[in-house]
C-alpha cells in the first residue's frame, strides 16, 4: 500500500468549478496556470478551506473536517496576490520572525519596525509570503507570489521557497502566469480551463 | 422643602407652544426650505402618539394587572426590534438577523428593568406599571441606539475589511480573534452616546428625566438621585445590549468551518 500522499483533493467542486483532483507529495512543487477569471485562486481558497465546497481535502491521510479551521489554515498556508496588514508596523503581523529567511528576501530584523504604510508593493509581497512561512505550513499556496517583483526578488523567492520545501518537506502549488517559471520551480503544471483542472502539456 | 405642586398644562397653553411651530412652518414655506410638510406631521404624530400612549398608561395604571404591563413591554420590544432592523445599511439575511437584536434588546431590557424595579426602586407591586412601563421605555429607547449603531458598524467594518480578516483566518487565527478589532471598535460606537451623556450631563445639558421630575415639581436633589439611577440603568442595558448583539451579529456572518461569509448580508437600499 503506497503512503497518502502530503495533500489530496479529490472531487473538490466549488460555485461551479468541479469535480478537481489533485494529489501533491512532500517536498513537491505543482504550477497551476490558467487565463484571469479562470478559477485559480478561487481554488486555493477552497484548498485552505476559506470557501465553502464539496469533495475531499486530506493532509497526510486525515480529513480537513478532522482539524479545526484555525489549524487547517496554519498548515495548509495560503499567500493570497494580494496581501493584506492590519495593524501599524510589520513585526505585530509575525508570530516570530526569522532573521535568515528576511535576509535571503533582503530585509533585515529592523524591517518588522517599519509602518506598514511605507511598504511597496514588491515589498509587501515578499513579506507576506514571509509572514505565512513563520506559521510554518506543511502545504504552500501561493497565488502568483512573484507578480509585481525584480528579476532580482524574483529568484531569491524562488530560491527561499525551495528551501522551504526541502527543509521542511513541504508541498507546494504555485500559481504563476509565467511559462519559465513554472518550468524552473515545479515537477508538474497544471491548467485551470473549463472550470476544471487538466494536466499541462509540453 | 423646595419641592412645589406640579403645574398642569390646558389644552390652551400646548396651542401657544404649537405656534412656534406654525411660524417655524411659515419660514419655511417663504424661505423654501421644504420643511413644512415634514415638520408638521412630525408634530401632529407626536401629539396623536403621545395622546394614545396617554390613554393607554392612564388605563394600564388602573387595571394595575402583570399581564397587561407584560404585553405593552413586549409590544414595545417588538416595534423597537423592527426599528433596529430598519436602522442597518446591510442586514443579516433572514430571520436570524432580526432575532439577534430584538433578542439582546428584550434580554438586556427586561432583566435591567426587573433588577431596578425589585432591588431598586422596590414599589408595591414590583411590576407596578407607573414604574415599569417608563422605566422599560427609556432603556428600550437607549439600547435600541446602542444595538443598531453597534451592528451597524460591525457590518460595515466586516464588509470592509473582508480581506483582512480573511487574511487574518489564512494565518491561522479563529473567528473572535480575526474579529477582535471590529468589535472592539462596534461596541464602542454602539457605547459612545451614553458614555458622552453621562460624562455631559449636569454641565452641558440636563437629562431628561432630571428636567422632567423637575417641572413636575420634585426638589432638586431628589431629581438627581433620580437621573442617576436612569443613567446607570441605561449605560448597563446599553452595554450588556450591545454586547450580546454585536458578538452574536459577529457570530453569524462566519460559518461552522470559520469562513467569512458576507452572503449572509442584505445589500444596501
Amino acid at each position: 500500500m503506497t503512503p497518502a500522499p502530503l495533500l489530496r483533493v479529490q472531487g473538490l467542486c466549488f460555485l461551479d468549478w468541479g469535480p478537481i483532483d489533485l494529489d501533491l507529495d512532500a517536498a513537491e512543487v505543482v504550477a497551476v496556470s490558467g487565463s484571469s477569471g479562470s478559477g485559480k485562486s478561487l481554488l486555493l481558497r477552497a484548498i485552505a478551506d476559506l470557501d465553502p465546497h464539496r469533495g475531499t481535502l486530506e493532509l497526510e491521510g486525515k480529513g480537513s473536517e478532522a482539524f479545526l479551521p484555525p489549524a487547517w489554515r496554519r498548515r495548509v498556508g495560503l499567500v493570497p496576490a494580494a496581501s493584506e496588514w492590519w495593524h501599524d508596523t510589520v513585526g505585530s503581523h509575525f508570530v516570530d520572525a526569522d532573521a535568515q529567511w528576511l535576509e535571503a528576501l533582503g530585509f533585515s530584523l529592523e524591517a518588522m519596525r517599519w509602518p506598514v504604510s511605507r511598504l511597496s508593493n514588491g515589498e509587501r509581497q515578499r513579506l507576506s509570503l514571509l509572514r505565512t512561512l513563520s506559521v510554518q505550513p506543511r502545504v504552500l499556496l501561493l497565488d502568483e507570489p512573484t507578480a509585481s517583483l525584480d528579476p532580482d526578488s524574483v529568484e531569491r523567492v524562488e530560491q527561499l521557497v525551495d528551501a522551504y520545501r526541502r527543509e521542511h518537506g513541504a508541498g507546494v502549488v504555485w500559481v504563476s502566469h509565467d511559462a519559465a517559471q513554472r518550468q524552473r520551480v515545479a515537477s508538474r503544471s497544471y491548467v485551470m480551463s473549463d472550470r476544471g483542472l487538466v494536466a499541462e502539456v509540453n | 422643602m423646595d419641592a412645589a405642586k406640579m403645574i398642569e398644562l390646558t389644552p390652551l397653553d400646548l396651542g401657544i407652544a404649537a405656534f412656534l411651530l406654525v411660524a417655524l412652518a411659515a419660514c419655511s414655506v417663504i424661505l423654501q426650505l421644504n420643511l413644512a410638510q415634514r415638520l408638521v406631521i412630525a408634530a401632529v404624530r407626536t401629539t396623536v402618539q403621545l395622546l394614545l400612549i396617554g390613554f393607554v398608561l392612564r388605563w394600564l395604571f388602573a387595571v394595575q394587572h402583570p399581564g397587561w404591563v407584560l404585553g405593552l413591554g413586549l409590544v414595545m420590544v417588538l416595534l423597537a426590534g423592527r426599528e433596529v432592523h430598519a436602522r442597518q445599511r446591510r442586514r443579516v439575511q433572514g430571520i436570524a438577523g432580526w432575532f439577534v437584536g430584538t433578542g439582546a434588546m428584550l434580554v438586556s431590557s427586561f432583566v435591567i428593568s426587573i433588577y431596578a424595579l425589585t432591588m431598586v426602586i422596590e414599589a408595591e407591586p414590583w411590576y407596578a406599571a407607573r414604574y415599569a412601563i417608563p422605566l422599560l421605555g427609556i432603556l428600550l429607547g437607549n439600547t435600541m441606539n446602542g444595538i443598531s449603531l453597534g451592528t451597524d458598524r460591525l457590518t460595515s467594518l466586516c464588509w470592509q475589511q473582508r480581506a483582512a480578516i480573511e487574511q487574518r483566518l489564512l494565518l491561522g487565527q479563529g473567528r473572535d480573534e480575526a474579529l477582535r478589532d471590529i468589535r472592539q471598535e462596534s461596541m464602542r460606537a454602539g457605547l459612545i452616546p451614553i458614555i458622552n451623556a453621562m460624562a455631559a450631563a449636569g454641565i452641558v445639558s440636563l437629562p431628561g428625566t432630571m428636567t422632567g421630575q423637575l417641572l413636575a415639581g420634585a426638589a432638586p436633589l431628589d431629581a438627581v438621585r433620580y437621573q442617576i439611577l436612569i443613567m446607570f440603568l441605561i449605560a448597563a442595558g446599553t452595554g450588556f445590549g450591545t454586547l450580546l448583539a454585536v458578538w452574536q451579529t459577529g457570530n453569524l456572518l462566519f460559518d461552522e468551518r470559520q469562513r467569512l461569509r458576507l452572503d449572509r448580508l442584505q445589500g444596501e437600499g
